[in-house]
């Protein structure tokens, strides 16, 4: 039992880290549909990116901000100079265009700074406390920093004029851009922010994994998993999504280990942690690819 | 059913991809390319290594041409189509390794496992539209290694290790080394699958199959079966890309989990995208770039790195990338799209 309850406790950790990838994948699919699948590349780059800042001598609270704000820089960069011409474009060449992405990013950080892998310090202070048997002072903070985004993110699409802008153009941009909104910034504006959210996911999961360019691989997976869990058109459920695949991840883990150990059957463990999100990305899109939280889309003829 | 086209009005016209075939020349130059091994080995002008590569352009280009069939023909999206290269693989090499099968009686099976393995993946696949298919092949093929290093298949696949096969020697003392024979083998086979492939596209079923690409809703309402035939065209387009594995397998006498990883999957639909998404000639195309660039891109980078005075180590997936990029831009259908648009224009007064 205590053990089950570690499970859970670090699966949240982990689900923090996925939770947030989720949100950045549903910042671009709401404002969009597309499903940008390098955004895990591209926060092992902003990870990489806070690395070397700290090699430079500054202190990760300090690098953290430069880089996000690089990151935002380059994806609305990105979004303006190579998505935008092609927003009438077939799904295909989209999909192309996101692949493409992903191996420039996944090759470029293997060509400035190798393939070998990296330590990542914790940002945060050891410091014990209450239940810190269940989890360590990193993954305590994860969970903080991740909560601490999405309610920032909640309040900025909730109370400026900004964050009502880029909803109303993400939601109707025919009327949008009747009222006045420049749509195409906003929809620039949210690739920035999924970079943001990203490059923050990125430098907390680096500590974690270690530093390498194949670190996102996997979580990138658990990532759209969690999105789609959630309901990749609601932010909020793609948060759910995230923690609750997490969860899932560590607990299925647990019991096959417990079959094996009293029964001796080994049916699943560690080394099939990327086909249980595979399944579950099936399973969710086929059963209810709308999510537990989405909206219904409804195609019209 | 047979009413999705006019044929009347759509026959004179080729087929969108350029299914217009001078044959007469297509098999002169297939006829120079059998009679290489005979006239380059005996000279020793072309060496059984330059063989070995010609072979692998053949077999990405049968992979390729699977990868057309879903996704040019019938406008679903693979990201996924390593995981069937990888199925076709292992099927030959576990025959050939275990049950002491000769190689050319692996390619059936190893076209039936892959078969089915894609229709029953295409049944799933069947609820979903362009990004959610590209998301769902995606995490196929990232998971691809994994499932292959699964426990309970070690004591077929060997786990981590992979299997060791040994080239056939050509038959009836045949004067052909073994990497010229599995070249005339490889060269044959692709040649039926090509022809196969077009007169498949040609007929009233590749005709549904454009017609679901092009206009779902009304393709579904004139009867065409369109959960049918798209599991149908998954199950047709991994049976290609599978033999292109088997084949793979045979003539680099080798496989393992690693050498299914995502990368694979990418070139594979790099090479569909470079050569013409909707094209038979394009997935030739496709084949050759796929190969050279596995080969050559190496040497290529370091030389760009070297004359630009760049501060980092290019790496080829670099100029993979980019390529990717400003192909779809410059040239949304391919090399083989850019040539035929040129083509006209050029015949054009």
């Amino acid at each position: 039992m205590e053990q089950l309850t570690q499970q859970i406790a670090s699966g949240l950790a982990n689900g923090a880290i996925y939770a947030s990838l989720a949100l950045a994948l549903v910042m671009i699919f709401v404002s969009t549909d597309h499903i940008n699948f390098a955004q895990g590349e591209m926060a092992m780059f902003s990870a990489y990116l806070c690395w070397q800042v700290m090699q430079w001598g500054l202190n990760f609270w300090i690098a953290l901000p430069l880089v996000a704000l690089g990151s935002f820089l380059a994806g609305v960069a990105i979004q303006r100079m190579i998505l935008q011409p092609l927003h009438n474009a077939p799904v295909l060449s989209v999909v192309v265009v996101f692949i493409g992405l992903l191996t420039i990013f996944h090759s470029l950080a293997g060509g400035i700074w190798s393939f070998t892998i990296k330590e990542f310090p914790s940002p945060f202070p050891k410091v014990a406390f209450a239940g810190s048997g269940y989890l360590g002072s990193h993954q305590v903070g994860m969970i903080l920093v991740t909560l601490l985004l999405l309610f920032g993110l909640y309040a900025f699409f909730r109370f400026t004029p900004l964050g009502l802008a880029m909803r109303a153009a993400a939601q109707n941009p025919g009327s949008a851009r009747l009222v006045g909104v420049r749509v195409d910034w906003m929809l620039a504006l949210g690739w920035g922010l999924a970079a943001v959210v990203g490059a923050v996911a990125g430098t907390m999961v680096a500590p974690v994994v270690y530093l390498e360019p194949n670190m996102m691989a996997s979580i990138l997976l658990y990532g759209f998993a969690g999105a789609l869990v959630g309901g990749i058109s609601s932010p909020g459920g793609a948060v759910a999504g995230g923690f609750i695949v997490g969860v899932l991840e560590n607990l299925i883990a647990y019991f096959g280990n417990l079959l094996e150990k009293t029964s001796g059957i080994y049916v699943i463990g560690n080394g099939e942690k990327l086909s249980v999100a595979l399944v579950i990305v099936i399973i969710v899109l086929t059963l209810k690819p709308d999510g537990l939280f989405g909206q219904v889309s409804i195609k019209r003829v | 059913m047979a009413t999705t086209t006019n044929p009347t009005s759509q026959a004179p016209v080729a087929a969108p991809g350029g299914v217009a075939w001078r044959p007469w020349w297509i098999w002169i130059g297939l006829a120079g390319l059998a009679l290489l091994p005979f006239v380059g080995g005996k000279t020793g002008l072309i060496s059984n290594f330059a063989f070995l590569q010609l072979s692998l352009m053949i077999v990405y280009a049968i992979a390729v041409l699977g990868l057309n069939l879903l996704t040019g023909f019938n406008g679903q999206i693979s990201l996924g189509h390593g995981a069937f290269f990888a199925v076709g693989a292992y099927t030959a090499a576990i025959l050939i390794d275990q049950a002491n099968w000769p190689f050319w009686a692996t390619l059936p099976m190893a076209a039936l496992a892959c078969f089915v393995a894609g229709y029953l993946f295409g049944l799933p696949a069947l609820r979903l539209e362009g990004h959610y298919l590209a998301l769902a092949t995606f995490a196929l093929a990232v998971a691809v290694p994994q499932i292959l290093k699964y426990r309970h298949f070690e004591p077929f696949t060997k786990g981590v290790q992979g299997i060791n096969i040994f080239k056939a020697d050509p038959p009836f003392a045949l004067p052909l080394s073994s990497d010229q024979w599995m070249f005339l083998v490889v060269l044959a086979v692709a040649i039926v699958m090509f022809w196969a492939a077009r007169n498949l596209l040609d007929s009233r079923i590749g005709r549904a199959l454009r017609a679901l690409r092009d206009q779902p809703l009304a393709a579904d309402t004139m009867g065409v079966n369109s959960s049918h035939y798209k599991a149908v065209t998954f199950g047709i387009s991994a049976l290609y890309t599978g033999v292109a594995g088997a084949l793979h397998a045979i003539i680099f006498e080798f496989v393992s989990p690693d050498s299914f990883r995502f990368e694979l999957s990418i070139a594979i639909l790099v090479g569909a995208v470079v050569g013409g998404i909707a094209s038979l000639p394009g997935a030739v195309i496709g084949g050759v770039f796929v190969q050279a660039i596995e080969k050559y891109a190496d040497a290529l980078t370091k030389k760009i790195s070297a004359t630009v005075h760049l501060p980092l180590e290019l790496q080829p997936w670099t100029i993979y990338g980019i390529a990717l990029i400003i192909l779809i831009y410059t040239m949304p259908t391919g090399v083989a799209g850019g040539l035929s648009t040129l083509r006209r224009r050029l015949k054009r007064p």
